[in-house]
């Protein structure tokens, strides 16, 4: 069977420092998992290379069962990504940034994508607006519907409701998991908010110093540790130096 | 090659420079600026220097010249330093956009910058100075040819410095063409220069397309070869160019650089 995602002996080593220590994951089609773990854990690292943007010291990262590396510019029209730390051009209208990246990822029925995306992410008010000049909350949405333009089957996120209010933030799990529904699309989800990853991931991988120090559902990972809630697990991992 | 992704990168600094009054301001202003005040000097030395005596408009012919090229290559390094200011480097570099994809957009979209800015400039020096670019006749198409290919080649060569170690790296792009204006013999005969210098100058295209402007403007003589010259020179300095550039986006998705 074919994964969506598989990482396999991914490192990445910068001189003298490991930032990837040999990880192992698949993610099969229709699935959400969580990857968790502190700053600096190796979480960005781990999703750049899975994007092509960064290349592994070692492993390989296989995307539709094709190398990511080998076959970069063909997969990246089925993936894409969103992150609070990068931001889309701030001087274009948001209509206009949606067309360049509809071009960019040469969207068939440009006009219409945009009109779905517009009303399904509440962004009909805004098209015309130019993006340095939105809330926070609607910057979100926007590179939002940036990262779906082009209909991925492979879906990055990197905190995707970070400082975001709770209404907002909600309005995004919310959408994700009706999207992630009805697309049936795979989503990597890299967070802090432990509700969220609760909420929306059937799967749970706990990064430490770059390696994956434990892996599971939710509930799973709850029980075996022991511990009342999901955040309490990531304390008890990431404080407890010995047990892995 | 993908027409769309082309265009889709065009767009998106269509849709910024047409968005902004300033920005088409500043396009224009530097190049009508520097023409006026190279019209003016150009009049000075007409009236008191043998060496352009007979010929009225060289040294600001020149000027126009000069200006082109390095409207082409600043607008190159712009475009680029607009994603780096916009912290857009990662969107554009995990969209399926092919490296030979960012060249060709960028090298369409700096040439429109560059004419933005000096056909104004250009039909002012009529007026102004009674001066026609058009009077190097044919060989003028040849010689902006040659030099919009060396800026391209300048900002591909600073753009992969960009990539390579960042912002760090902006100061340098404002910089290049400064460094190269002595050697470029621009308003003087490569014969100003001190021997060594020559040598250096010699191995540069922009010393055979300035010189070859006075030629035509003073001797109304054209000579081919320097024109040939500056090509084959253009050439190396592109395919060298082009090479760094690539080997840059390597080194930089093997170091984490873009983000």
């Amino acid at each position: 069977m074919t994964h969506s995602i598989e990482v396999i002996n991914l490192s990445k080593s910068y001189s003298s420092k490991k930032a990837v220590k040999n990880i192992n994951f698949k993610i099969g089609n229709n699935e959400i998992i969580g990857l968790l773990g502190p700053n600096g854990c190796g979480k960005t690292t781990t999703i750049a290379m899975i994007l092509g943007l960064l290349k592994p010291t070692l492993g390989k990262v296989l995307i539709n069962g094709l190398d990511i590396n080998l076959n970069r510019i063909s997969l990246l029209h089925s993936m894409n990504f969103i992150s609070p730390y990068v931001e889309l051009p701030k001087k274009l209208t948001v209509k206009q940034n949606l067309i360049v990246y509809g071009k960019l990822y040469t969207v068939k029925n440009l006009k219409s994508r945009i009109e779905y995306l517009s009303h399904e992410l509440r962004l009909e008010n805004l098209l015309n607006k130019v993006t340095g000049e939105l809330s926070s909350g609607q910057k979100n949405r926007v590179s939002l519907a940036k990262a779906l333009i082009n209909s991925p089957s492979v879906l990055l996120l990197d905190e995707p409701t970070a400082s975001l209010d709770p209404e907002t933030g909600d309005f995004v799990r919310s959408f994700l998991e009706k999207y992630k529904k009805e697309k049936k699309i795979s989503v990597l989800l890299a967070s802090h908010n432990m509700n969220e990853v609760e909420r929306l991931c059937s799967s749970i991988l706990m990064m430490k110093d770059g390696i994956i120090i434990d892996e599971g559902k939710p509930e799973e990972l709850i029980r075996k540790h022991g511990r009342q809630n999901l955040e309490e697990v990531f304390l008890k991992l990431i404080r407890n130096k010995n047990e892995f | 090659m993908s027409f769309d992704r082309i265009y889709g990168l065009f767009l998106r600094h269509f849709f910024l420079i047409t968005r902004s009054f300033p920005r088409i301001l500043d396009l224009i202003y530097w190049p009508a600026i520097q023409i006026t005040l190279w019209g003016f000097i150009s009049n000075f030395f007409a009236e008191y220097s043998t060496y352009y005596n007979g010929a009225v408009g060289v040294i600001l012919s020149c000027a126009i010249l000069y200006d082109f090229l390095f409207r082409t290559s600043i607008g190159f390094n712009m475009l680029f330093l607009e994603e780096i200011w916009s912290r857009n480097f990662t969107n554009l570099f995990i969209a399926p956009i092919k490296m030979s994809e960012i060249i060709t957009s960028l090298v369409f979209t700096a040439l429109i910058r560059a004419l933005i800015g000096l056909v104004p400039a250009i039909i002012l020096t009529s007026p102004l100075f009674g001066i026609s670019l058009l009077d190097l006749g044919i060989p003028l198409l040849f010689l902006f040819l040659s030099l919009y290919i060396f800026g391209i080649t300048l900002g591909l060569i600073v753009s992969a410095g960009l990539l390579r170690f960042g912002p760090a790296f902006e100061n340098i792009s404002w910089s290049t063409l400064f460094l190269l204006a002595p050697f470029g013999c621009v308003y003087y005969p490569i014969e100003t220069l001190p021997e060594i210098f020559q040598n250096i100058a010699y191995a540069l295209p922009l010393v055979y397309i300035f010189e070859e402007a006075r030629s035509i403007l003073i001797d109304q003589t054209v000579n081919y070869e320097n024109i040939v010259q500056a090509y084959y020179l253009n050439l190396g300095y592109l395919i060298v160019a082009i090479s760094l550039f690539y080997y840059s986006f390597n080194q930089a998705r093997k170091k984490r650089l873009i983000n």
